[in-house]
């Protein structure tokens, strides 16, 4: 019995936990976070009522049961008593428990309705996922970039000490305006993902081919991290989610901004296109572009993961055929965890990582690829 | 059915006596006259009990397997950063333990349960269809060395979770799809096979007077069940041949460029899914329901009302499949049909719970280590059905979605739920099995070890999940490590906690320990506790009479 | 086991009475394990059905539906966003003319896709379309779209693609807003079609 008692405290402390962590933090480690959307508040009482309900039908339960256990017990000479149905009793705890039911799916339900809400949004970002990172197009805007882990590949390793944000850190992380009905379209390049932001209470799985949506409209300025929430192959577990929340007339500075720097970018770009890099230049920028995009399926050694990933390595592909080469790095290949770098990457930087795999590792081709060979290629010249 | 028949024919019979030892003159007829020795015993045996001692060994082997895996997985999460194996292999391990458990240990372990258990229950001579039993069995370990050998391909075995959502499982994984389709298949032979008996068993070999109603309460979960198996798991094996046809013949079931569509993947997979999941506990269910009123002293409270709930809990497995798909994107009609209908199982549940507790309510109570596993599960499986309740709302279920709450949900389930259940069966009925009692003590350790590990391994995974881990990851954010460690922890001692039931186990089969009497436990009612023990061969050649 | 000496009645009878009965009990639950695999695949069929009452994944029908000029609801107009993405492996460009267009429910619209090849091979294409919120899909009505066909394009070849709808006034209230896209996948090596035929488009620029 005194594991009984044991047992009843340790529950009692739970709850008593349970129930103060909850307001010393807004970002719980114990509980759901009540998030910054009126919907994702919601959706948290709604936990809090469901938690506190179910909290309430185990005490009764338990405490039936423990008290038989206790006052019922053999050793304490209680003798069996010989009744084995009651009509009435059963009927009732089959009602009982339907018409708390009933009490659950009503709120459950009108939350559902708000978040099905149809009406018309202030702006529209397509999330695209693929292995293993976020794309995001601002609809109303020229602006679309990826979203890609931005810890570095030693602290995973455990090489470097974890930053604060260890694997929920990216290198452009998502900007929105507060205060404003933001829809997100969310579909995938490859297999399921899933587009998970827990402070605004939203969840929609990415499927190839098809669009889901979803929206959010954020009360408070802040950074939101979340993750991948849908197995989707090796680094499922390293394709975060940041959202940077402004307010509007912060954000619509730093939308103008950075549709002035993709012009610009774009203007770059076409200059480069006129000049030839050495090999040197290109060996160099090929390498750091190869450990950042690359490696993490075809291994800074270029030997890939046999039967995973291939390797470059005296690849057939990468010894002989350049134009399949720089395809392949610029449209991927269908079905296969190979993606198409051409929005990823820009022309000079296809050009850098191609050379680079073409004459790293022993692969010796000597082949010097230029931004407009890249260019040749993707306008079919 | 061919064995009953050469029963008949065979004189033998007439013999008033069926002692294995006294016709050894008629050892040409080795089903049915003396015990044979050696392996052939084993790789040809068609007697239930033999057959059960085969599927509860191999279920016993599979958990350890499985239960490796899982310290792999715990042993890479116990601090953030890769340390012990890559990603990949870690998805590997996440895939075979999930498929290990629910097709290895589990259900074998359930069906080894029925072998040894509804024949001698019902008063029957043997299992329906004894060779077949036989092959039932005997495809089990060929479908599980398929897929443990696939782990040494190159590229390594299946990736892409126990649950193979496509197209991570078509277009994207490795050849070692094929083989993990080819070993689903034959799991699936072999549990409509073993589903197939028991239900002809059940219909046609219950001893004069044993009705439908007067059936031990595991009869009639295992009834239920088999009826659920013959229906779901030829939807699984559709699936898996759908996945192997997208792979490598050129269908799209599931293939958007061809017509197809990856989400119809999941509501074929969950129409099956689900349903295994009951399969997974409605045995349990029977057993605790055995066990409850022996260490009660008392009937089984709400006998007929245990019988309907179980099978209004079967009926409705088959309407909430979606509620596992809520993030697909659905119409929110559906989200809400599939929300009422799934919260809806938790009445028939909560009836189960509540007859339990009457059963014990003004009993006379002792704790002996069969009902400590009970009760044990009374508790915890409630823990998980209350999760499983809140995870039902779907608003809410947009946060638990793949999170660790998950994970907890089900681990409480099917661990503290499934499994206990089938450690209090075989603490319940193993004394009956070898005609010894068990070592009391190795059994008190099992116990408390493992109902305090298994409690520091599952439930702090509920917080984790609360605070956003998304489950199959093999690293996580900082603020996850404490809990994470605390998590490992308790997996290892749980794990280490099972050697001592190993150790029990083959004590136990060694013939160590006290004889015990006839009914074994004092409060045990039912035909199995009317033969002797231990069992012998042949039990009920003579039909038993039903008051 | 000296105890199991119960007398001799009734095993012969009753295994007598057993077997015919099991051999019966086994076919008919065959016949179950058989029906349900074939439920299995049936359920493939029965998705399509299910995606046509409620729209999910908002998918739209495949053939082309058939316009009267009836009703047309002026007093309100929808919004149409459309969105053009290529899949991994497909080199195309594609875009679409009219990236959002305001319509009366009942009213016929066309929108203007264009396409090039830029590879140095001839492709054959094959739009996926899908409407977000899906219950809009079921209200969607193509008379005339790319994606009811292959879409083939030789090496350097470009072209435009119309797409003619019109929405179904049935369409609920709520729903003042919705989002069509086009998924184009490369499917040469699926389909044994030569490039040639060139279907549902007119040269472009």
């Amino acid at each position: 019995m005194k594991s009984l008692k044991c047992l009843v405290s340790t529950f009692v402390l739970l709850v008593s936990w349970f129930s103060s962590a909850q307001s010393a933090a807004e970002r719980s480690d114990l509980n759901l976070r009540t998030g910054v959307t009126d919907i994702s508040q919601q959706v948290y009482s709604l936990h809090m009522l469901m938690f506190w309900i179910c909290v309430v039908i185990a005490v009764l339960v338990f405490g039936a049961m423990f008290y038989a256990m206790f006052k019922h017990r053999k050793s304490a000479g209680h003798e069996a008593a010989n009744f084995h149905e009651n009509i009435k009793v059963e009927i009732a705890w089959t009602v009982v428990p339907f018409v708390i039911l009933i009490g659950m799916a009503i709120p459950a339900a009108s939350t559902l309705d708000d978040m099905e809400d149809a009406s018309k949004p202030d702006m529209t970002v397509l999330v695209t996922g693929s292995q293993w990172k976020w794309h995001y197009k601002y609809m109303e805007n020229e602006v679309e970039y990826f979203s890609v882990l931005a810890t570095q590949r030693e602290q995973i390793e455990n090489k470097f000490n974890k930053g604060e944000n260890y694997l929920l850190e990216v290198d452009r992380p998502l900007v929105i305006p507060t205060g404003q009905k933001v829809r997100f379209l969310i579909t995938s390049d490859d297999v399921i993902h899933s587009w998970w932001v827990p402070d605004f209470a939203v969840k929609k799985d990415a499927n190839p081919g098809f669009i889901n949506e979803a929206w959010a409209r954020v009360n408070e300025p802040g950074i939101y991290r979340g993750q991948c929430a849908e197995l989707c192959g090796k680094d499922h577990g390293f394709m975060p989610v940041v959202v940077i929340a402004k307010e509007p007339a912060e954000y619509a500075q730093w939308i103008n901004e950075q549709e002035q720097i993709a012009v610009a970018r774009k203007e770059e770009e076409q200059r480069l296109l006129a000049m030839n890099m050495s090999m040197d230049e290109l060996m160099k920028q090929g390498q750091q572009t190869y450990n950042a995009v690359c490696a993490a399926c075809h291994q800074p050694n270029g030997e890939g993961l046999p039967g995973v990933f291939p390797s470059l390595k005296g690849s057939a592909l990468i010894l002989n055929d350049q134009q399949a080469h720089i395809d392949i790095v610029v449209n991927g290949r269908a079905g296969t965890a190979m993606q198409s770098f051409s929005k990823q990457l820009t022309m000079s930087e296809i050009a850098a990582v191609v050379t680079y795999t073409r004459n790293a590792w022993n692969n010796n081709t000597g082949d010097l690829v230029q931004a407009k060979d890249v260019n040749a290629l993707m306008q079919g010249e | 059915m061919t064995t009953l028949t050469d029963d008949v024919k065979d004189p033998a019979t007439d013999d008033a006596s069926h002692d294995g030892h006294a016709h050894d003159d008629h050892s040409h007829d080795d089903h049915h006259h003396h015990i044979p020795k050696g392996i052939s015993r084993w790789l040809l045996t068609t007697n239930h009990k033999d057959i059960g001692t085969l599927y509860l060994w191999f279920a016993f082997i599979m958990f350890l397997v499985g239960g490796a895996m899982a310290m792999v997985i715990r042993a890479e999460l116990f601090q953030p950063g890769l340390q012990i194996v890559e990603p990949n292999f870690f998805n590997q391990m996440t895939t075979v333990h999930g498929l290990i458990m629910v097709f290895g240990a589990v259900m074998p372990a359930f069906t080894g349960l029925a072998n040894w258990l509804v024949p001698m229950m019902i008063g029957a001579p043997d299992m329906a269809l004894p060779r077949m039993n036989n092959w039932s069995f005997w495809i089990l370990p060929f479908a599980f060395l398929i897929l443990l050998s696939s782990l040494f391909m190159e590229g390594g075995g299946p990736s892409f979770g126990w649950t193979f959502y496509a197209p991570l499982s078509t277009t994207y994984s490795g050849d070692s799809t094929a083989l993990f389709v080819f070993s689903v298949h034959i799991m699936g032979i072999s549990s409509i096979m073993g589903a197939i008996n028991v239900i002809v068993t059940i219909f046609n070999m219950r001893a004069p007077g044993m009705t439908l109603m007067k059936m031990p309460m595991f009869v009639w979960t295992w009834l239920i069940t088999a009826f659920l198996l013959i229906a779901v798991m030829p939807v699984l094996a559709g699936v898996v041949t759908m996945v192997l046809t997208d792979k490598y013949f050129g269908t799209s079931f599931f293939d958007a460029a061809g017509g197809g569509d990856p989400v119809l993947f999941q509501h074929i997979f969950w129409f099956f899914g689900h349903p295994e999941v009951y399969i997974m506990i409605l045995p349990a269910f029977g057993i605790i329901s055995q066990i409850v009123p022996t260490f009660s002293r008392k009937k089984l409270f709400g006998y007929a009302s245990m019988v309907y709930a179980t099978a209004s809990i079967a009926l409705l497995s088959f309407v909430v499949w979606a509620h596992h798909m809520f993030t697909t994107g659905m119409p929110v009609e559906w989200e809400k049909f599939f929300m009422f209908a799934t919260m809806l199982i938790s009445v028939p549940t909560g009836v189960k719970v509540f007859n339990w507790v009457a059963t014990m309510w003004r009993g006379s109570l002792t704790f002996e280590i069969p009902m400590l596993f009970a009760i044990a599960f009374i508790v915890l499986f409630t823990i998980g059905g209350l999760s499983g309740l809140m995870l039902a709302i779907t608003p809410v279920d947009f946060q638990y979605h793949d999170t660790y709450f998950v994970v907890a949900h089900f681990h409480y389930v099917l661990v503290t739920g499934a499994v206990f259940s089938i450690m209090a069966a075989v603490y319940y009925w193993l004394p009956k099995w070898t005609g010894r009692m068990f070592d009391i003590t190795l059994a008190k350790w099992h116990f408390w070890c493992s109902l305090i590990s298994v409690n520091v391994l599952f439930f702090p995974m509920h917080f984790v999940g609360l605070a956003g881990m998304p489950r199959r990851i093999p690293d996580y954010a900082l603020q996850f490590a404490d809990f994470n460690k605390w998590i490992s922890v308790g997996g290892f001692a749980f794990g280490l906690s099972q050697l001592i039931f190993l150790a029990l186990l083959v004590k136990a089969c060694r013939k160590r320990g006290e004889p015990v009497s006839d009914q074994v436990w004092d409060g045990a009612e039912g035909l199995e506790w009317e033969i002797p023990s231990p069992a012998p061969y042949h039990t009920f050649d003579t039909p038993p009479q039903i008051k | 086991m000296e105890q199991n000496v119960k007398p001799k009645t009734s095993i012969d009878e009753g295994s007598l009475r057993a077997a015919p009965n099991n051999a019966k009990t086994v076919t008919k639950l065959v016949f179950v394990v058989i029906g349900m695999f074939g439920f299995g695949f049936a359920l493939v069929p029965l998705y399509d059905v299910f995606c046509d009452i409620a729209g999910i994944n908002g998918k739209t029908a495949t053939t082309a539906a058939v316009y009267e000029p009836t009703l047309i609801d002026e007093s309100r107009s929808i919004t149409v966003d459309f969105i053009t993405r290529t899949n991994t492996g497909m080199p195309w460009e594609f875009s679409v003319q009219t990236k959002s267009i305001d319509v009366h429910p009942g009213k016929l619209a066309k929108v203007d896709f264009y396409v090039r090849n830029p590879a140095s091979r001839d492709i054959i294409a094959q739009a996926i379309p899908s409407i977000s919120p899906g219950k809009a899909a079921l209200y969607m009505n193509k008379t005339e779209c790319f994606c009811f066909n292959h879409q083939p394009l030789k090496a350097g070849e470009e072209a435009i693609m119309p797409m003619t709808f019109f929405i179904d006034p049935q369409l609920p209230d709520e729903i003042t807003y919705f989002t069509l896209q086009y998924t184009l996948y490369d499917i040469t090596e699926r389909v044994d079609e030569p490039v040639s035929v060139a279907m549902n488009k007119s040269q472009g620029r």
